[in-house]
């Protein structure tokens, strides 16, 4: 084990200088391209907004539309690390490959249909729970009261730990001996739990560290959106009347709306992407926490069957891609993208 | 609540009574007490990471609940400065985030000028795919990348892992930035204008200046998210004395031989800045979550 040394710590700002030198000369090449190309031969007006965009185009262009491509091509061959350099390419492959995702388990014992229905409930159980979570504490802390301040600040610890950091001090706190919770468990008397050996509580597991970790996201967007609403409707619905409960229906609720639809579309794809979580609880053997997204992961590095995991990728993304047309459907939630 | 003390208890009293509208004493301290809980609940699990790494090396493992443990020792905290890699990981995460955030906000604040001020043709389709990649789950982008960096041999380079991560932040940048560019009135660059700048030139000596802030908070969150990436760099660095520090604690708490004492010595050292960092900026990094969203 070494301790930090000179040489390879100097490496590290070589590597790293060399490769922005030679993305200035690659962009300087750029540009001088797209002057030439679209400025003096096309006589284009948007030379310029081309220009400024080259670079981003350029970069997207190699490392997610050039990656996404090879993916799909990847779909249709039957690499794995055995097959890592002779792999065949053939259409026959591909459906092959997206056969055995239905009709074989995806990893090594669950199947897609009740992965993809853990995955919805995952999102569903999490995003649920953040969004009660985070409105409950809004709407308390959106008062005038001492310590407010204070109380925001530890309430968003969960949020500014880094995640990685959080999800794996949770992990060694579901030890069935010496996780707090269960020390507490058995100090009152009660069955300590089985986090890691029981499906259920696995499960349980894993969204009691995402819902702690997502809750203090929501609670500060929603802060945000009530403190923009003006006291004024409140004591104007007062004297016309209204309870507290009508008061929160017809006025809170549709005002918060603009900033609460964004926030639960982001929590969604968050909840339904997030690796971390499920992949570090995750009791590997028993597969009780692999979502889809760590199940793709895990069929790819784990298991090495590199053409299966494109295929299962590609049918990943569709579920996705169903997701948020409806959504878009239902909310109309693109027209700022045409403005 | 203490009943012994009396002066103490009427302090206490004190405290619930608020000069707001309308709640009586008795919902105040309902109110507080709710929110003590959920404080309590929030950072707990952070103050037993503290806890553990105060324990003495032979009683990591133990069923107390106490804070502060009996005999509490610096050793952990000795040993993952002095016998684990852990600065040079540190240093590599370091060298590799600034690095990419800074080639990302470059990229991303001239591109989000350019869609904020032109009408060139691909414009709403080129807004519409940087929306799509933000969709596209980090585990499903890592299957090819993956397999192409075998065959690139950028597998245990620093190059790919900061290539990628310059990149991955890009989409959300320009939205924000565009959106922050679009309230930005038109009639400042016409002015300039006038006065003889050129395009580039107002873009540099006014548009730019004017959107410190957003460049901020899109510098701010590039890094966060190339600092506390775990998946891409699993993959692309395989040499332990090359990992970042995301994979450096993983290890530590891997799923052999799990070092409490060095792992949460470790998180600590790496999460009071980021902690710190964090809080003292959430109230722009908030503003400027909903920038982008709230209509630019």
């Amino acid at each position: 084990m070494e301790a930090i040394n000179a040489a390879v710590a100097v490496n590290t700002i070589k590597e790293l200088g060399s490769m922005v030198l030679y993305i200035i000369i690659g962009i300087i090449i750029l540009e001088i391209l797209v002057y030439l190309v679209l400025g003096k031969i096309f006589k284009s007006k948007y030379t310029l907004p081309y220009m400024l965009m080259i670079a981003a185009i350029f970069g997207l262009t190699t490392l997610v539309i050039y990656p996404i491509s090879y993916e799909v091509r990847l779909a249709f061959t039957n690499m794995s690390l055995r097959h890592f350099r002779s792999y065949t390419l053939s259409w026959a492959q591909g459906l092959k490959n997206f056969g055995l995702i239905f009709s074989e388990p995806v990893l090594k014992q669950i199947r897609f249909f009740p992965l993809l229905f853990r995955t919805l409930l995952w999102t569903a159980v999490n995003v649920v729970f953040h969004l009660a979570g985070g409105l409950g504490l809004a709407v308390l802390l959106n008062r005038q009261m001492r310590g407010r301040g204070f109380y925001r600040t530890l309430l968003v610890f969960p949020w500014a730990v880094p995640q990685i950091i959080a999800v794996l001090a949770w992990k060694g706190e579901f030890h069935y001996e010496y996780g707090f919770i269960n020390v507490m468990l058995r100090n009152i008397g009660m069955q300590p739990i089985q986090w890691m050996i029981s499906p259920f509580w696995n499960f349980a597991a894993a969204c009691i560290t995402n819902i702690w970790l997502g809750i203090p996201f929501m609670m500060i967007i929603i802060l945000g959106g009530l403190q923009s609403i003006p006291l004024e409707f409140y004591d104007a619905a007062e004297i016309d009347g209204a309870s507290r409960w009508q008061q929160f229906r017809n006025i809170t609720l549709p005002l918060i709306r603009p900033v609460l639809t964004p926030a639960v579309v982001l929590g969604i794809i968050w909840t339904f992407n997030n690796f971390n979580v499920p992949f570090m609880i995750n009791a590997n053997e028993l597969e009780t926490t692999d979502i889809l997204v760590t199940a793709l992961f895990r069929s790819a590095f784990q298991y090495q069957r590199y053409g299966f995991s494109a295929a299962f990728a590609m049918v990943i993304f569709i579920v996705l891609f169903i997701i948020a047309s409806v959504y878009i459907r239902t909310t109309h939630g693109l027209k700022g993208v045409y403005e | 609540m203490n009943m012994k003390n009396k002066n103490k208890q009427s302090n206490i009293y004190r405290f619930f009574i608020s000069p707001s509208r309308g709640d009586s004493p008795f919902k105040r301290m309902v109110i507080h007490l709710t929110l003590i809980v959920a404080c309590i609940i929030a950072v707990y699990p952070v103050l037993r990471i503290i806890s553990v790494s105060l324990r003495p090396g032979d009683r990591l493992l133990s069923t107390s609940l106490a804070i502060i443990p009996k005999d509490a020792s610096l050793y952990s905290y000795y040993r993952i400065i002095f016998e684990k890699p852990f600065l040079l990981w540190l240093w590599n995460s370091l060298a590799i985030t600034v690095t990419t955030a800074f080639i990302g906000l470059i990229l991303a604040s001239t591109s989000a000028y350019a869609f904020s001020r032109w009408k060139f043709p691909g414009r709403v389709p080129g807004l519409f795919f940087l929306l799509t990649t933000q969709m596209i789950p980090a585990a499903m982008l890592v299957v090819p990348i993956y397999i192409l960096a075998v065959k690139f041999q950028l597998i245990n380079s620093y190059r790919g892992l900061a290539l990628a991560y310059s990149v991955s932040s890009i989409p959300f940048s320009i939205w924000i930035l565009k959106g922050y560019y679009d309230t930005i009135p038109r009639e400042l660059e016409e002015a300039a204008k006038i006065d003889g700048a050129s395009q580039m030139g107002t873009f540099f000596r006014i548009i730019l200046p004017l959107s410190t802030p957003a460049l901020a908070i899109v510098f701010l969150f590039n890094f966060m998210m190339a600092w506390n990436d775990w998946i891409m760099a699993r993959i692309m660095l395989q040499r332990e004395n090359m990992f970042t520090w995301p994979l450096g604690i993983w290890t530590l708490a891997g799923q052999f031989r799990v070092e409490w004492g060095a792992f949460t010595a470790a998180s600590i050292l790496v999460a009071i800045p980021v902690m710190a960092l964090f809080l003292y900026s959430s109230k722009w990094l908030i503003s400027g979550l909903t920038l982008g969203s709230v209509k630019g």
